[in-house]
């Protein structure tokens, strides 16, 4: 293809090919201090919906090894969002050498808090925010599970900040690297953040899953016990490979669920969630 | 590289990705998915001595197609369940039935829909009971396509289950019904074989029949999307079976005659010998001036996955119309899917 980059974030490598240059460069920038990929596992690919459109209102379809079908294509300047969401894809779709937790995982002293919810309930800009706060930033999108260790594996891809949360993170980060900001994307506006140097430099370095939390962003500060049978339901939705895994993804969830303390915790602002996650580290990891 | 040359050449010959850079393996891991033939890549690697990458990549291959597979026999013996009640023989088809049977065929490959084979007079019990008790229901609701595969083509309107979103192409044979070539489906029936490990009436093709359906669906149906998984199936099937029966080739060529499908038999034998190097009868091995531009179609792709040579796709694509249908009921079709829309 006419512009290439090829990178390493954590244990996948990816090759991303775009009929522009743009978003390569934009990539070339952002993703500058981590591993150039010599080989990838997979391959993204921003191809001109019709070869007009690659001139005349440029507009990306993602494509590459997997893709949906009726994806919808976006205008060239949220190529980069574009880039970002073919990855996301691939991992989602194709990933199977270790469970995936649609979950953001922050580190400290060797031990990984796992925040895990829907769209919206405030998990990446909780990852973001620890990572400012004497953690080890270690993915905002997925968390990676071990099937043999247990582990968590850090997945420290882009910091997908949206809305609200990018005005939040700039004061609260304001010596980070940021991307475009881009308005009117499918899910309004979004900025990258480039995570902390730390968690890149030190992307191969697991952690042992010690707390796994179900935050909420909106409700009275609270904290929920959670039965074990819940936990496991909620985790086998929020995985997109537990199914395809097969026994070795029913052992490694059970055990996970046996042994990580869960707790779902409702907050207003981020300094509650962090006083929050900081109190149950504190008494239960 | 423009073309889908370095998967062919894995195939072929597994030792030679030992050649393969970073950038290489790569290109084949693309290649190989866009060509849905990476969990039969893994496979043929097993034993292979590989970049510890490359050797992850292809773990992860072999637990896919192991998803697969068992979510194909799982979908198969529902539709045993659905249809205990039917006397009839069901006949499994295509990666559902490789699978098995236990067939080299099978190994690591990729399973979509599921395909069964019944007689063409039973078709309305087999739907009602698919449709009634066994929880299947149309995709499309549209009159025009429904009365276009019940008059003319070779299987029912496909059917996608309510709960577990898999889908089921019910054939009562192996062309359409417009095609020139009109294979015998009810004699395919009869010689059929029972399925291991599947109780009941579930059936697998002959031998014959199975390399015969694999050529039709290869050579005489479609427009070769898919090409080079076919003629990989075509490969290991006709390998495996004259391997354990000296007379297969003769049995095969009286069978495909049969079925009238002795031409498309011939061409995918001519295009595996190309491509992978299959064994072919003396008298099949003629040169064919058409041959070159069915290659370069199987083998269209390029080293980022994408689909190349659209002009020749573009005439497979005619082509695969004009198999299918008379000129003035191809202009009839095609004037009702415009009106519409489509």
């Amino acid at each position: 293809m006419r512009h290439e980059f090829r990178v390493r974030v954590g244990p996948a490598a990816f090759r991303i090919g775009s009929d522009w240059a743009a978003p390569v460069r934009q990539m070339r920038d952002l993703y500058a201090d981590y591993p150039i990929a010599d080989f990838t596992d997979f391959t993204v690919r921003l191809e001109a919906v019709s070869p007009l459109r690659r001139f005349i209102r440029p507009s990306v379809a993602i494509n590459g090894d997997y893709m949906l079908p009726d994806a919808a294509p976006l205008p060239l300047d949220q190529g980069l969002l574009a880039a970002e969401m073919g990855m996301n894809l691939q991992m989602a779709l194709g990933w199977r050498r270790q469970l995936i937790l649609h979950a953001s995982a922050a580190e400290r002293g060797g031990k990984a808090m796992i925040m895990t919810g829907a769209s919206g309930s405030g998990k990446s800009t909780l990852s973001a925010m620890l990572g400012q706060a004497g953690w080890r930033f270690m993915g905002d999108e997925f968390a990676l599970i071990d099937p043999v260790t247990g582990d968590a594996v850090p997945y420290p891809r882009m910091i997908s900040l949206k809305n609200q949360a990018i005005a939040a993170m700039r004061s609260a980060a304001p010596d980070a690297r940021f991307g475009p900001l881009m308005h009117d994307t499918p899910k309004g506006d979004i900025r990258h953040m480039v995570p902390p140097e730390e968690a890149i430099s030190r992307m191969d370095e697991r952690a042992k899953p010690a707390l796994l939390l179900f935050p909420r962003f909106g409700y009275a500060p609270a904290v929920r016990e959670m039965g074990a049978g819940e936990v496991f339901m909620r985790l086998t939705q929020a995985s997109t490979n537990y199914v395809a895994l097969g026994e070795a993804g029913f052992t490694v969830l059970t055990r996970f669920v046996e042994q990580v303390p869960a707790r779902a915790i409702d907050y207003q602002s981020g300094e509650e969630a962090i006083a929050l996650a900081e109190q149950l580290w504190a008494e239960l990891a | 590289m423009r073309d889908a040359m370095p998967l062919v050449t894995a195939l072929r010959d597994p030792a030679s990705v030992r050649a393969l850079d970073g950038h290489g393996w790569s290109a084949l891991i693309s290649i190989a998915r866009a060509e849905q033939l990476l969990g039969t890549l893994a496979y043929q690697l097993t034993d292979a001595d590989l970049p510890p990458y490359a050797a992850a990549a292809m773990a992860d291959a072999r637990i896919n197609t192991e998803y697969q597979q068992r979510s194909a026999l799982w979908e198969a013996d529902c539709a045993r369940r659905a249809l205990s009640t039917y006397p009839g023989r069901v006949a499994l088809m295509k990666g559902t039935a490789y699978v098995a049977a236990g067939l080299i065929a099978g190994q690591g490959r990729h399973i979509g829909d599921l395909d069964i084979m019944v007689a063409a007079a039973e078709l309305p019990e087999v739907e009602g009971l698919l449709t009634g008790k066994g929880g299947w229901e149309w995709v499309k609701e549209d009159a025009y396509d429904d009365a276009y595969y019940r008059d003319h083509m070779h299987e029912l309107p496909p059917l996608i289950h309510k709960e577990r979103d898999r889908m089921i192409d019910v054939h009562h044979t192996i062309l359409p019904m417009t095609a020139k070539p009109r294979p015998d489906a009810a004699a395919m029936l009869a010689d059929s074989v029972a399925a291991d490990g599947m109780d009941g009436n579930m059936r697998i093709f002959s031998p014959e029949d199975m390399v015969c359906h694999c050529a039709a669906h290869l050579i005489a149906d479609g427009d070769l999307t898919g090409g080079l998984r076919n003629l990989w199936d075509y490969h290991c099937l006709t390998r495996e079976f004259a391997g354990k029966n000296g007379k297969f080739w003769e049995n095969l060529e009286i069978r495909a005659k049969r079925h009238q499908l002795l031409p498309a038999v011939q061409r995918a034998a001519r295009l595996s010998a190309a491509l992978f190097g299959s064994d072919i009868p003396q008298s099949w091995d003629r040169w064919n001036r058409q041959d070159k531009h069915y290659i370069r179609r199987i083998i269209a792709r390029d080293e980022w996955g994408r689909g190349t040579q659209k002009f020749t796709r573009f005439l497979f694509y005619i082509r695969s119309h004009w198999l299918r249908m008379p000129p003035l009921m191809l202009a009839r079709h095609l004037w009702i899917k415009w009106r519409k829309g489509h």
